[in-house]
């Protein structure tokens, strides 16, 4: 059996030895110290914080995950989704939260793009990485999840780009968890000024033995007149617990498309939170969820305008098998200051099962005067006359399902510019449509 | 020996609420029916019934292709079968292209025996296929590029679901109302387009209250349908006869079907409420 040695519960002894076997600059061991003191002063979340009044968490026993440790035995990694067809400018792969390996190509690296090991990088790239890692993007106060993963990151990976470097080969990431592993990986990418990269990562399970723990953090710094495509497919067996807190700072006249595709994990608690901070940013999120069997996933988005003249356009669309739920919880955001703000949010959800549940709470907090905000979301069956209609054309009653579920994600299929996810993504979708009840 | 379509002692119910009481019609491939009859009367009802919508429920009777029994048959087997129905309210698939819903149903319908998953008709030809056909109904080739009837026009849904019958070719087709929504020269286009797609080769019940669509097809046989039974068949005099003056002789003559067909209207009016 392949495992990384781990040690049951986040002790503090287990995080002393931690931190004593890393060889970080000082100023990340304090921000790892302040993040461990706030993880010990709180409890878990539980159903009177507004966020988990929908997510039960009581079945979930943090002592029976620890930090991860050195890797041993063969490395069981899975094939990626998202590739296909793909010149990469570069690729890392991590297993139960260590780094496998990374590679980038030479021509990236002779521009100073960095690319591979966060924490091998933080050390080498201090003085670079200070401002930013653990800092810009997240906030190890926000909840006792935040402050473990901000105390006890082991692995993640660094994309960053020096300014007015445009990279027209997109980067990888796959991180696989097995035999109920651990994973706290940190995602940080900065792109300096009017550069341009674009990111795909995946997560992924092997192993007989499914389970395990997720509890990750993105920051992502997107600069002046930068552009950013990145994509997220997570698809953790269905019996993860994965928490995550992703953030995205946008500056002035820089863009950012996000796709996010949602398959795995046993329940999920994720935070999407971007910022618009210059004037002229431009934010087009796109998410995806697919849920079954007793799957419940729970997306806080947060579209925060700060600065002026910004646009962003959230689309998440939901469909949901058996008795699996789905949370969304949207948020726009608008600040005194962001005037001709443009915002958009939006949740449609599909129901393939009579049992399965999806709640929709989106939510306007506007201080600016000038602005135009809309938001919407929509809860529908699929539809017997639809499935009729397709059948009296020859479709059987399955192709008709496939084809109708397919059809109501088009419309953020239409929206991904990069071939390899729109297929991957679409056929992901196509192979979980099952009978419908 | 041509294939024939037959429908013996057809009665269907809708949740629960008996509409056909008794339907008997024989088609031959190559004939034409026309269908008719007051509004409400069952004739969609029939026609839904023959290509299997799971909520017209036959309760009595059969209908048989060739001898083989249709309502043991999904509609998708039917449609395999060679059964076509233009409906009076065509659906919309919303974020499903037209040209990818029509190249999956053409390959199913051609190889009856294709399983899920197995290849489609190669690409270009189906595309040259669909091109002509469309040019043909004068189409336009961005509706390919369209979402199935989403967004479309009353008469684009109708000239859509001519296409589809253009494409299928099937053995049997119901058209039901396929002329409503159409404009005078749509409706013209829409006979003759019938017409070229080979009455011959079909045998066609056209659902119809007006006689502009038998104009290119003029029926072997009409009937008429009234508190959901055939009460009256003829041919292209008795078509003639109900267009031109109505109704009235036939409610007079069958008081028991009339009767029949009030109440089921008066039921609609109240549910309707
Ligand atoms: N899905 C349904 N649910 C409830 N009642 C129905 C349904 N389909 C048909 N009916 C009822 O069955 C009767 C016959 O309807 P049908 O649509 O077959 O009439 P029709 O002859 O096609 O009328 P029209 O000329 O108006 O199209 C009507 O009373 C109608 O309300
Ligand atoms: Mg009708």
């Amino acid at each position: 059996m392949t495992q990384a040695t781990l040690t049951p519960g986040f002790t503090k002894e287990a995080f002393d030895a931690f931190l004593s076997a890393r060889n970080e600059p000082d100023w990340l061991i304090d921000r790892r110290r302040s993040a461990w003191k706030l993880f010990c002063e709180q409890d878990l979340p539980g159903r009177s914080d507004e966020e988990w009044m929908r997510t039960d968490i009581r079945l979930f026993k943090l002592d029976s995950f620890g930090i991860p440790g050195e890797l041993q035995g063969a490395i069981e990694v899975p094939t990626p989704l998202l590739t296909a067809g793909v010149d990469l400018g570069g690729q890392g792969t991590s297993f139960n939260g260590q780094t496998v390996e990374y590679s980038v190509g030479q021509k990236w690296a002779d521009q100073g793009v960095l690319f591979g090991d966060l924490a091998q990088l933080a050390v080498e790239h201090s003085e670079l990485l200070r401002p930013y890692l653990m800092k810009r993007a997240f906030d190890s106060a926000a909840d006792k999840f935040s402050a473990l993963h901000g105390a006890c990151w082991s692995n993640g990976t660094l994309l960053y780009v020096p300014s007015g470097v445009a990279v027209d080969e997109p980067f990888h990431t796959l991180s696989a968890l097995a035999n109920g592993g651990v994973d706290l990986g940190h995602l940080l990418v900065i792109l300096e000024e009017g550069s341009e990269a674009t990111l795909l990562t995946e997560t992924a399970n092997t192993g007989s033995v499914a389970g395990g723990f997720h509890c990750g953090a993105t920051e992502i710094i997107v600069g002046p007149k930068a552009h950013l495509r990145y994509v997220s497919l997570q698809n953790w067996d269905q019996r993860v617990w994965h928490f995550s807190r992703e953030k995205v700072a946008v500056d002035g006249d820089a863009s950012l498309q996000w796709t996010m595709g949602a398959l795995g994990s046993r329940l999920a608690k994720v935070n999407q939170h971007v910022e618009l901070t210059g004037a002229g940013a431009q934010v087009q999120v796109n998410g995806t969820m697919f849920t079954e069997g007793r799957q419940h996933l729970s997306y806080h988005t947060r579209q925060h305008h700060v600065a002026p003249n910004c646009r962003s356009d959230f689309l998440y669309k939901a469909a949901l098998q058996d008795k699996s739920r789905t949370v969304w919880r949207g948020m726009i955001k608008v600040d005194l200051e962001a005037q001709k703000t443009d915002g958009y949010q939006r949740n449609d959800n599909l129901l393939l099962s009579s049992q399965a549940r999806a709640d929709a709470i989106p939510g306007l907090e506007i201080e600016a005067d000038d602005v135009r905000c809309t938001h919407g979301s929509t809860t529908s069956r699929v539809d017997d006359e639809m499935i009729f209609y397709a059948q009296s054309r020859g479709f059987t009653r399955e192709e008709a399902i496939r084809m109708i579920v397919t059809g109501f994600f088009q419309q953020i299929f239409d929206r991904i510019s990069i071939e390899s996810v729109r297929e991957s993504l679409g056929m992901a979708i196509a192979r979980r449509v099952r009978e419908y009840e | 020996m041509p294939d024939i379509l037959k429908i013996e002692n057809l009665h269907v119910a809708v949740a629960g609420k008996p509409i056909l009481k008794g339907v008997d019609l024989e088609i031959r491939r190559g004939q034409t029916h026309a269908l008719m009859g007051p509004n409400g009367s069952g004739k969609s009802t029939l026609g839904l019934a023959i290509m299997g919508h799971p909520g017209y429920e036959a309760t009595a009777g059969g209908i048989t292709l060739n001898g083989d029994e249709l309502l043991d048959m999904e509609a998708d087997e039917r449609a395999r079968r060679g059964i076509f129905m233009a409906f009076q309210r065509p659906l919309s698939i919303p974020g499903v292209k037209m040209s990818d819903f029509l190249r999956h149903a053409t390959t199913n319908v051609r190889n009856p025996d294709r399983k899920e998953g197995e290849e489609l008709i190669p690409m270009r030809e189906f595309r040259k296929e669909l091109k002509a056909k469309m040019g043909r109904l004068q189409m336009d080739t961005e509706f390919a590029r369209r979402y199935v009837n989403d967004g479309f026009s009353g008469g684009e849904m109708k000239r859509a679901e001519i296409l589809q019958l253009a494409m299928l070719q099937p053995k049997f087709a119901i058209l039901d109302e396929t002329d409503s929504g159409l404009d005078a020269d749509a409706v013209r286009l829409a006979s003759q387009s019938i017409a070229e797609i080979g009455r011959e080769k079909m045998g066609l019940l056209i659902i119809t209250h007006h006689d502009k669509l038998l104009e290119h097809n003029p029926p072997d046989f009409a009937h008429v349908m009234l508190g959901g039974r055939i009460v009256e068949t003829g041919g292209t005099e008795l078509a003639e006869e109900l267009h031109s003056q109505g109704y009235e002789r036939i409610r007079e003559k069958y008081p028991e079907a009339d009767a029949d067909n009030q109440q089921m209207v008066a039921k609609d009016a109240v549910t309707n409420m």
